[in-house]
């Protein structure tokens, strides 16, 4: 069907990619025409590095969502998509398109303002924390000194978009879930939070630049190391964090069929879709940034260092996310629901005895100067 | 050094019109024929048996009380963590008797059964 449809248009689809790539060269010589205007310009100049992130951003949260389905469809020996476009290239925007199109349905009884704002409270954050997010130690939008407290900050405000959004479908389950979801994201927000304090022991800064540059040496100065219980915990709250397999029971299919966002559907749906993959990627690659050593290569302090010196940091960076990131599709694909009062046990009960015993060892460790907290 | 906050603000701005611009569209675009079935909440093809606000298990509250006393800890944890190479043993000492104090009040909440969850 979608061949054949494809095999139609053939022509159309051609000519406008060949003008959209017209006309992209035609803006960026345009741009390189006024360069100096461009960035002697601060707002407008500030304008396009905002795109130069966010465009990136969205294309990443739609191929995610389409590696996910692929990744985890060869798990469990099927093909997954393959029917839009080569290879199935095309189906995240084939999914925008069929949700532009479909209608958004208001609940009777349901508060039509908080209902509205829910998805943009969930977006905003969950776009907003890559403001201060270092690529490499230059590229950085804003390189403010208390750039992880911020992070941290914009990261709790996405439970609100949640529960909002259960409170204002007035829908049981809808309810149900906000109320599981909400309960269970602040609960591991402590243990993340008490992750988040071993790394700016180790660090010795607010600053994420300055994280990353307190790993330099080899790998093996990164703070997966010494860090190592305060990384698995900071990792599996993320996956807590984001409501992700297997912790989903916030949006169990098979129980409240969908959580917190079962009443929304086309493009209100998708905002908070897009929310949920942005947080992992951002999770992702937080991780990456404080424990595995952000932009820094693998190789340094190897044999090797020198073979691999002409690979573009940001490469090492967006390498490490995307490892993060498939950990994140692996965990869906392999482990079975946690029960409720399970993970309600695992976040209270396990890991904020671990962070807290760890706290005090690596504080400890760094009065009396033992290796390998050196800071 | 406020300067640095300009672009975050803009971010923000630009975060909240990427929430919004998607919805009008999708509402402009897409036809809208609600009809009361199609708008009744969704309870897997029954009718609503009653009020959805309705009483809920007394434990999400105590772990949104709970929730508040760890993470104002964990704020007065970040600047001590941050500072530790310059506050020394007074500062290190000080923060364990904190630490210890709440602690003490983790083991109370917990032979409570505060965090019992069946």
């Amino acid at each position: 069907m979608a061949h054949a449809l494809i095999e139609k248009y053939k022509g159309h689809l051609l000519a406008t990619a060949l003008t959209a790539g017209v006309l992209g060269l035609l803006v960026l010589w345009l741009g390189y025409q006024y360069r100096d205007f461009i960035t002697g310009n601060v707002l407008l100049y500030t304008l396009l590095k905002i795109i130069a992130i966010l465009v990136p951003l969205l294309l990443a949260v739609a191929y995610l969502t389409y590696a996910e389905r692929k990744i985890i469809g060869y798990m469990q020996v099927r093909i997954g998509p393959n029917r839009v476009g080569p290879r199935g290239w095309l189906q995240p925007i084939a999914d925008a398109m069929k949700l532009l199109f479909k209608e958004i349905i208001f609940p009777t009884n349901a508060n039509r303002f908080l209902f509205v704002v829910a998805p943009m409270l969930s977006i905003a954050p969950a776009l907003a924390a890559w403001a201060v997010f270092p690529f490499t130690d230059t590229l950085v939008l804003a390189n403010i000194d208390a750039s992880l407290l911020y992070i941290l900050a914009l990261t709790s405000v996405g439970v609100y978009g949640v529960i909002i959004a259960g409170w204002a479908s007035n829908s049981k389950y809808a309810f149900l879930g906000a109320m599981r979801s909400a309960a269970q994201i602040v609960s591991y927000e402590i243990a993340m939070g008490f992750a988040l304090v071993g790394v700016l022991i180790a660090g010795g800064s607010l600053n994420l630049v300055e994280i990353v540059e307190a790993q330099q040496g080899s790998f093996l100065h990164w703070f997966w190391l010494p860090l190592f219980p305060l990384f698995l915990v900071y990792f599996i709250s993320g996956v807590a964090e984001t409501n992700r397999a297997p912790f989903d029971v916030a949006e169990g299919e098979s129980e409240i069929v969908a959580g917190f966002h079962v009443e929304y559907s086309g493009m209100a749906f998708a905002v908070f879709f897009l929310a949920e993959y942005a947080n992992m990627i951002l999770i992702a690659a937080l991780a990456a940034l404080m424990f595995l050593g952000g932009w820094l290569s693998p190789f340094e302090g190897t044999w090797f260092e020198a073979w691999f010196a002409w690979v573009p940091a940001i490469f090492w960076m967006l390498a490490k996310t995307a490892l993060m990131l498939l950990f994140f599709l692996w965990f869906r694909a392999t482990f079975p629901r946690y029960r409720y009062d399970q993970i309600m046990r695992l976040g209270w009960k396990v890991f904020i005895p671990i962070t807290i015993v760890w706290l005090v060892v690596e504080a400890a460790a760094v009065m009396a100067g033992i290796g390998p907290w050196f800071v | 050094m406020l300067e640095n906050y300009l672009p975050i603000l803009i971010f923000l701005a630009i975060g909240v019109a990427i929430g919004v611009g998607p919805i009008v569209l999708g509402y402009l675009l897409a036809t809208q024929k609600p009809d009361s079935e199609k708008n009744s909440p969704f309870e897997c093809g029954f009718e609503a048996f009653e009020d959805t606000r309705m009483r809920f298990d007394v434990r999400y509250y105590l772990v949104a009380i709970l929730f508040i006393i760890f993470d104002l800890e964990i704020a007065f944890l970040f600047p001590w963590a941050v500072a530790l190479d310059s506050i020394g043993m007074f500062g290190f000492i000080a923060m364990m008797i904190f630490l210890g104090i709440l602690v003490v009040g983790f083991i109370y909440e917990w032979q409570k059964g505060a965090l019992e969850w069946e």
